[in-house]
């Protein structure tokens, strides 16, 4: 509350002095915005729209809509239907719009809308559609003689939503989820993939980290307590990698690991390996595991070269004067206050490490791929709104674990070398 | 300041504007290479059209991503009968007009010039290939050889590695010849949920000591690298590293699976009219002889067989190594198209959450 | 560190242990790149160790593999060497493309993520600047979403926009863009896709450097008369411009290495040569991937040496002591 007896403060103009400040303030901040700006756009038209796009695709497929006007006319005057039978003129419908897709070619988008959630539509459809201007009324005898597929409650609940262009049901397909005579449940076995890949990416990560943390810990501790002039010298060898090309890591682990590779050839020559028992360490997880191990250690080592850096061991050494063990002043008083270290680096590879690509598509083999291999393989094979649905989910992910590297540590303290 | 201009004046005379005409995209390796040498290479002499041909591990699914992203880079691209024949149903293609083939030298027209089935609605086929399998002889050989699709599956009696090609098309149905279903009845069975099932449950039997490979030049390197004791592959690769660089590799026939290969125009292609007479100049007679002569497929063309095929070493007779020598096709089965056509994406998902799990 | 006299047997020897350990961690680090350099000389197309190699047999040896960067691709590869043979080479031959592509991309990707990347760094070390910490974590992020997410992201939208050639911005940046005057398959697409992934690394070491900096002598150079642009130039810019090489460096490598947004958004006129090596390494590594391998090496000891030079400098300047 401003107390009318004091005089007021004001600049040489006679301005209040508060509100001049305030004035001020206020520039200063929008020029440091403005700054900011050019980059802000930029960030905004390269990268989060084409990311917002994405979103859009993940909600969003027109397939069977725009290929089946008939049947969409249908199901918007009929909402209340009974799926386990419906009646002629819904027959009718699809029959024309089935010859119709035959001739605009469109059976495969549609049919591939249709099948995302009740597989086996697709060829279902093409069947349909190869015949459909042959056939004769009553539509639904001839389509269910055709085959009896066409009377299926799933079908006709499928071809229901695919008429919307918008729908969540690609996350529901991405949670391995499936329609079925009786509405949505678990998929097959043999179709439950995606789920379970999300589960390993994050196993397989979390591995990766604590190896990561268990090499790095001591080299990073060489690394602080070293003189300066030895220490820069062999934070280089740490450094290099961060440098090398992936492309180029990635190769040489091909070169080292395959079963004709130098390590196997080196570890028959001394004898300790059998020249029919090989290690298979590449093309599966195991030279997944390493090759990302190799690539991400350096983000482990330098957080916590740069924490350990700074601990005075006085500490250290207090303690063992009061008679700790070199164990007990390790675990209670060192290992305590390289915390934000350890934090820091392990979130930071476990984000890198969960939306990994390159090394498991090169070295991973059959069973050493992570969900970002799915999503461009589903990318690759045109399904597109499931690739984008299982992208927002793993983007969501890693959003998460960002925010709380955020929280933790501070985004503003990353740094390199 | 200067300096960065002086810089990037010299840099934008790196960047190039050499816009090729048309961009052909194929399946890489000794394949690539082949088509290269036969068609591209003669056909920029002839018409002084820039080609360029970029590598594919598979251009169907290439190319459709391409046109239903409404983004094609591509005019023409090789891909397999059933993906011709499925994409062009599924709009992906341009049709072809058959009365636009040029007729063979000996002057028969087009449409009886080539064999049944090698021209359709929307590709034109360039040779006749076929999914095989080979070894090395200097591991096996004598009896110790494999020499049945069933020997493939044998883990107890030929031990070690296997490369096979990563997706479903070739892979299910060689699992069923492997179980001993007879070529004739392969998609029968394929066409039923049991059948599909029994194709897998023969797959997890070699499970644990398969290789996949993607890309088709994969198979002779894996083989060559001694990481797998026998792999699938196309047949033409395994003759080129034979042929070409003196691998000891044998091929197989037993439980081939072939089929048309096919030239096709993407719907949207950027240079579509200079596809077309691509395409026309590419599956002429000459055309096809020159492939065959760089590469073990069969031309499709009566005509091109007329004269006796000879390898580009100038002594190799082709016709003992293609798919259609009657030796090499006592067990073998031809690619149904109307089966894939429907069953492609199903089984493609399903073979990946096989895969992965 | 030396071992305390003190040291009982057991700690002596876990002390050993841990300089084993620490050893072998550091070969682990640096083994798999330094591998690559003797296997790229290899005289036979495999890509182990031969046993004429391992004689030190000069047979065993040969630069054949660096012979192929030049001839691949190459319309007449076994002509003789004059200017002509060169001249297509730098037109036709494979891995020189690629290599043009990735200079070219890399070299315009640096420019863009460099100069809006400092202004912007200018902007969030000033204590008045509003919403840093989103700001910021917004900036940094393209570093921590997956590349595949950024990709497809990119390819949905690249393919999508499109400016008609016939229209001003066209004219204007048609020479970048596709065929088309679509981002997608175009040098620009990629470009705008490396500057972004480049940026959080401009942003975090111009950052680093300001946090040095002493605002007081912007001030001071004010009250000396100097105008904001002099002061900039002649005050700030020598201060910071370590930070910005380092920055700048950091994206081109990013550019330099980045395969990803390649594989999703360019075209066959794009090929770049990370594309070109995941390529070749799917398909069969022949040592003309070592080759490249090697050239790359040496390329990034090269740039880490830069910057590491630049970072003792730049230290010095701001009178930080140690590293």
């Amino acid at each position: 509350m401003a107390d009318a007896s004091t005089p007021l403060l004001t600049t040489a103009d006679g301005r209040p002095l508060k509100a001049a400040l305030a004035t001020a303030q206020k520039r200063a901040k929008r020029r440091a915005f403005l700054l900011v700006v050019p980059l802000l756009i930029f960030v905004l038209l390269s990268f989060l729209i084409p990311i917002g796009y994405m979103l859009k695709r993940s909600f969003e497929h027109d397939g069977f809509a725009a290929s089946a006007p008939a049947l969409v006319a249908w199901f918007d005057a009929n909402p209340g239907f009974d799926p386990a039978n419906p009646p002629e003129d819904a027959f009718a419908a699809l029959v024309s719009d089935l010859a119709l897709m035959q001739t605009s070619r469109t059976t495969g988008l549609a049919g591939t809308r249709v099948n995302y959630v009740a597989p086996g539509s697709i060829s279902l459809f093409k069947a349909g559609a190869r015949v459909a201007k042959d056939l004769t009324p009553p539509y639904r005898e001839a389509l269910l003689a055709l085959d009896a597929d066409w009377g299926k409650p799933q079908v006709w609940r499928a071809m229901q939503s695919a008429s919307n262009i918008y729908t969540p049901e690609f996350y529901l397909v991405a949670a391995d989820r499936r329609l079925t005579d009786d509405g949505w449940a678990r998929g097959n076995d043999n179709e439950r993939i995606y789920l379970y890949l999300f589960g390993k990416t994050f196993v397989v990560s979390a591995i990766i980290t604590v190896i990561c943390l268990l090499l790095a810990f001591p080299v990073a501790h060489l690394l602080a307590v070293l003189p300066m002039p030895k220490s820069s010298l062999l934070m280089i060898l740490v450094l290099l990698p961060f440098w090398t090309s992936l492309l180029v890591r990635t190769t040489s682990w091909i070169a080292l690991l395959q079963e004709q590779g130098i390590v196997n050839d080196l570890l028959v020559g001394l004898g300790v390996l059998d020249d029919q028992n090989r290690l298979a360490a590449m093309y599966n997880m195991t030279g997944t595991i390493i090759a990302m191990t190799h690539v991400l250690l350096p983000f482990m080592v330098l957080p916590l070269y740069s924490v350990m850096r700074v601990i005075p061991p006085s500490y250290a050494r207090a303690a063992r004067s009061l008679g700790a063990t070199s164990w007990t002043t390790f675990r209670r008083v060192y290992l305590p206050q390289t915390l934000p270290g350890i934090a820091a680096g392990s979130l930071l590879v476990f984000i890198l490490a969960v939306g990994y690509y390159i090394t498991p598509a090169l070295v991973g083999g059959a069973d050493g791929i992570l969900i970002s291999n799915l999503i461009s393989f589903n990318m690759n094979k045109s399904n597109w709104s499931l690739a984008a649905a299982l992208a927002a989910m793993l983007l969501v992910a890693i959003l998460v674990l960002y925010w709380l590297y955020d929280r933790l540590i501070g985004i503003d303290r990353l740094k390199f070398g | 300041m200067k300096k960065l201009l002086v810089l990037s004046t010299a840099l934008t005379a790196v960047a190039y504007a050499a816009q090729a005409d048309v961009t052909v995209m194929s399946w890489g390796g000794a394949y690539g290479e082949a088509q290269t040498e036969a068609h591209v290479k003669p056909w920029m002499a002839a018409t002084g059209t820039n080609t360029i041909m970029v590598d594919s591990d598979n251009p169907a699914p290439a190319i459709k991503a391409m046109v239903e992203a409404g983004n094609v880079t591509v005019d023409v691209a090789s891909v397999e009968y059933a993906d011709a024949v499925r994409l062009c149903d599924e709009g992906v293609l341009e049709p072809i007009d058959a009365a636009s083939l040029p007729a063979g030298t000996d002057g028969t027209a087009a449409a009886d010039d080539f064999l049944a089935g090698a021209v359709t609605e929307c590709g034109v086929s360039t040779d006749i290939w076929s999914n095989i399998y080979a070894y090395d002889t200097t591991k096996l050989s004598g009896d110790a050889a494999p020499k049945t699709a069933a020997d493939f599956f044998d883990l107890a009696k030929f031990p070690g590695k296997r490369g096979m090609r990563k997706g479903a098309k070739a892979v299910l149905e060689f699992a069923l010849l492997g179980d001993g279903v007879p070529a004739a009845e392969v998609y029968a069975v394929l066409n039923t949920p049991e059948g599909v099932d029994r194709a897998f449950a023969k797959l997890d039997t070699i499970k644990s000591e398969v290789i996949w490979w993607e890309a088709g030049a994969q198979a002779p390197q894996l083989l060559a690298d001694g990481e797998v004791v026998m792999t699938t592959a196309y047949n033409g690769r395994i003759f080129a590293a034979a042929i070409n660089e003196n691998k000891p590799f044998q091929i197989v026939w037993d439980g081939q699976i072939y089929e048309n290969e096919m030239y096709v125009v993407p719907k949207g292609a950027p240079n579509k009219d200079a596809a077309l007479e691509f395409i026309k100049y590419a599956t002429s007679t000459e055309g096809l002889r020159a492939q065959a002569q760089h590469i073990s497929y069969g031309p499709a063309r009566k005509s091109a067989m007329l004269e006796e095929l000879i390898f580009k070493d100038g002594k190799t007779v082709m016709a003992p190594h293609l798919p259609t020598a009657p030796e090499n096709l006592t067990n073998a089965l031809e690619t149904s198209s109307a089966f894939w056509v429907d069953h492609d994406a199903e089984l493609n998902e399903r073979f990946q959450a096989w895969l992965a799990q | 560190m030396a071992l305390p006299t003190y040291a009982s047997p057991l700690e002596r020897i876990w002390y050993y242990t841990y300089l084993v350990i620490c050893t072998v961690v550091f070969i682990f680090l640096i083994a798999p790149i330094l591998i690559v350099i003797p296997l790229s000389f290899n005289a036979e197309p495999y890509f182990t160790f031969t046993e004429k190699m391992l004689t030190l047999d000069p047979e065993g040896y040969s630069l054949r593999w660096y012979d192929t960067l030049l001839t691949l691709g190459h319309p007449a590869p076994d002509g003789p060497r004059d200017s002509v043979w060169w001249s297509l080479a730098w037109e036709k031959a494979t891995w020189i493309k690629a290599a043009r592509n990735s200079l070219w991309v890399g070299f315009w990707a640096t420019i863009l993520a460099t100069t809006l990347g400092t202004i912007a760094a200018l902007g969030l070390s000033r204590s008045e600047m509003p919403y840093k910490r989103l700001i910021m974590a917004l900036l940094i992020s393209p570093m921590i979403v997956p590349i595949i997410i950024v990709a497809v992201g990119m390819s949905f939208f690249y393919a999508k926009a499109c400016v008609s050639p016939d229209s001003a911005v066209g004219m204007v940046a048609g020479a970048f863009l596709s065929a088309k005057g679509c981002l997608a398959n175009s040098h620009l697409g990629v470009i705008v896709a490396h500057a972004v992934l480049g940026i959080p690394f401009v942003i975090i070491t111009v950052t680093a450097t300001l946090t040095g900096f002493d605002q007081s002598l912007i001030r001071a150079a004010h009250s000396l008369g100097a105008n904001p642009r002099t002061t900039f130039f002649k005050v700030v810019m020598p201060l910071i411009l370590p930070g910005v090489i380092s920055g700048a460096l950091f994206a081109f490598v990013t550019s330099f290495d980045e395969v990803v947004a390649v594989l999703f958004i360019a075209g066959p006129e794009q090929q770049t040569i990370p594309r070109q090596m995941f390529n070749g390494i799917r398909e069969a590594i022949s040592p003309a991937i070592l080759a490249v391998a090697t050239l790359l090496v040496i390329i990034s000891v090269a740039l880490l040496a830069t910057v590491e030079l630049l970072r003792r400098r730049s230290d010095r300047l701001r009178g930080v002591t140690g590293t």
